[in-house]
């Protein structure tokens, strides 16, 4: 075991948690071995425990404390109050946004702003990524979906940015206009009682066996697999990974953080490591998506690391 | 009278390319056979020489053919969707709907006068996003994604000066076009990567006593009883179970049909309406072509006073997905 060059970072969190929760969830994260800290709401516009402006000062807060941080927008951008929102990000004038959605990068860019591209940008090639570059990319995160031959292929190429992947958590899959959870109570969106704050991992869709198979997080459909890549580390450091992700869930996640942290160091194998965080993530351990396979299976190497 | 939208048809055959000019389509769009469009299915699409004669085709008769490069290009190996680019160029197609940003970038550079079309897989939802499109490759149309109310429509319009379309009829994609993973969490290929969705070589129906199971990569996505009619394992349009109740937690089966907004749809400027379905036969197409073509010239005539005939949309109705129809997203209640 050796230390791997590698950043660690933890993602926005995807679900509706409470001001409280968000407040208590931040404070200690500031004390956890990140480089980097996502945050802001990222999903739903009408997740507002914490305004926009509640979210810049966090994250100058964090920034004064010696952290990292990014500003994540929303990823599926509607209405002019969503743009509205997005230029009030723009403006913070200090701290990285990362976006994901093209009009975003539309406003960093106009403001002469850096800006991580983030999986939901579509980068799938080398031609489009080093078009981000030109943009004002200078960190960007692949599509959750492709694999590692893909990834290492446009790696091969030397890109000018750092390259972050997702690598730890339910799997943002898909957006939609309509809200699933205020389907499932039988809500309309515009009066959707803010159902979302009852399911801090969001709601589990099975199939009619029993199998976990989505995650339904309002507007956003996951998937209910955990997607677990602490075992493919070394291979990330070796292909030219710079960062690693980890995404917020309701518990559990500053022992998902010291455990990639302690890959990281090397001061534990990632069996060890994966062992150690049995039982403490929602749904099963899943990583087809990176081994060229179908997101929702689990190859087995997530048991049995390489070292 | 109001500038109509131009309608267009969707070719996913020589034959249905010309049953869509023949029945009033303004324009056809269409693939290559391969996966560098959206609609990469076994059987579907054009070679040179059926797009050669398609194209004649629609020429003579004072037509538009559109081809649709609409998947992202993967790797570094990015030459297939490159050359695909040159070869709608070297047809003489009137535009090409692009989704891949280095692919705009690259087709606006190589061939300045190839007219641009943002697909929509390129999950443009707002003016900002379109506007770069525009100020980087000289996009002239965007296709919206079916997400926006029509309001929400009418507010891009008003914003930029690139065209804008809507889908109009067809199968209902529930998720953000370009902005759905579900089919590659389920079988590895999806709309981005593969041109496919809920691949049919994934399908398996068990027969079980007088039960149907409809499963897709082994998941089962549906189960249908000995009267109920059963549908394509679509896998956003399965039942499932949440919190103990099952049922279409995503989206039923059902088609988008925006017959009765015609009239606003026409006001706000919207300047083309589109037709899912190059997966559909020659004679889907003509139904569709034809019934929408008689709809759209009767609401830029009538206007206010507009009403769906009834014949309209029962013609629409039995082609829709599980005979269901809805406004989608142009209508808030659906949201």
């Amino acid at each position: 075991m050796s230390a791997l060059n590698l950043k660690l970072t933890l993602g926005p969190i995807l679900f509706f948690w409470s001001r409280d929760e968000v407040f208590k969830f931040y404070e200690a994260a500031a004390t956890w071995p990140l480089d980097t800290i996502y945050l802001g709401e990222a999903v739903c516009s009408r997740r507002q425990q914490l305004r926009t402006s509640d979210w810049i000062t966090l994250a100058h807060q964090l920034s004064d404390a010696g952290k990292q941080v990014v500003l994540s927008c929303q990823a599926l951008l509607e209405s002019e109050s969503d743009l509205k929102r997005l230029r009030k990000l723009v403006d913070n004038g200090r701290v990285t946004l990362e976006v994901n959605d093209l009009g975003a990068a539309k406003l960093a860019r106009d403001a002469g702003l850096p800006f991580v591209a983030g999986t939901h940008m579509n980068v799938y090639n080398s031609s489009t990524l080093s078009l981000m570059r030109t943009l004002g990319a200078t960190r960007w995160l692949p599509p959750v979906e492709m694999d590692r031959d893909t990834l290492a292929a446009i790696l091969a190429t030397r890109p000018e940015l750092e390259t972050e992947v997702f690598a730890w958590g339910r799997l943002p899959l898909a957006f939609s206009a309509r809200c699933f959870t205020a389907r499932h109570y039988n809500l309309s969106k515009d009066d959707c009682q803010f159902k979302c704050l009852e399911h801090p991992d969001g709601l589990t869709l099975a199939t009619r066996e029993a199998q976990g198979f989505l995650t339904i997080n309002g507007i956003q459909t996951m998937s209910d697999g955990c997607h677990a890549l602490l075992p493919y580390l070394a291979e990330m450091e070796a292909m030219g990974v710079t960062a690693v992700r980890v995404s917020p869930q309701s518990a559990h996640t500053a022992e998902v953080v010291a455990a990639f942290r302690a890959v990281i160091a090397g001061t534990q194998s990632a069996d060890a490591a994966m062992a150690g965080l049995k039982g403490k993530h929602a749904g099963a351990a899943v990583d087809g998506y990176w081994c060229g396979s179908a997101g929702i299976i689990n190859t087995g190497d997530t048991l049995h690391a390489r070292a | 009278m109001p500038k109509l939208p131009e309608l267009v048809c969707p070719a996913g055959s020589l034959p249905a390319l010309k049953t869509a000019i023949d029945h009033g389509a303004d324009a056809v769009y269409m693939g290559l056979k391969n996966e560098t469009n959206a609609r990469n299915f076994a059987g579907l699409n054009f070679d040179e020489k059926s797009a050669t004669a398609g194209i004649r085709y629609a020429r003579d008769k004072g037509r538009k053919v559109l081809m649709a490069i609409n998947t992202f290009a993967q790797g570094v190996d990015i030459l297939r969707w490159q050359r695909a680019v040159d070869q709608a160029a070297d047809l003489g197609v009137d535009a090409v709907i692009l989704a891949d940003l280095g692919l705009m970038d690259y087709a606006s550079r190589r061939h300045p006068n190839l007219r641009l079309h943002m697909s929509v897989q390129s999950s443009a939802t707002n003016y900002e996003a379109v506007n770069l499109a525009r100020d980087l490759f000289g996009v002239q149309r965007a296709v919206l994604p079916r997400v926006l109310t029509l309001d929400q429509v009418g507010h891009v319009i008003r914003h930029t000066d690139v065209e804008i379309e809507v889908f109009g009829f067809g199968s209902l994609c529930v998720m953000v076009e370009g902005r759905c993973l579900l089919s590659s969490y389920a079988t590895g290929e999806s709309p981005n990567t593969h041109g496919v969705c809920s691949p049919a070589k994934f399908v398996r129906w068990e027969q079980n006593g007088s039960t149907t199971s409809a499963r897709l990569n082994d998941i089962l996505i549906d189960q249908y009883g000995q009267n109920e009619p059963a549908g394509y394992p679509t896998l956003c349009k399965g039942r499932f179970e949440v919190q103990g109740d099952t049922y279409y937690a995503l989206e039923e089966p059902t088609s988008l049909n925006v017959l009765e907004m015609l009239p606003q749809i026409i006001d706000i400027s919207v300047s083309a309406i589109k037709v899912e379905g190059r997966q559909r036969s020659p004679a889907y197409v003509a139904q569709v072509t034809k019934t929408l073509r008689e709809a759209i010239d009767t609401a830029g005539r009538e206007m206010q006073r507009f009403s769906v005939k009834p014949a309209w949309q029962a013609a629409l109705g039995k082609l829709a997905e599980g005979q269901q129809q809805t406004l989608g997203a142009y209508n808030r209640p659906w949201k």
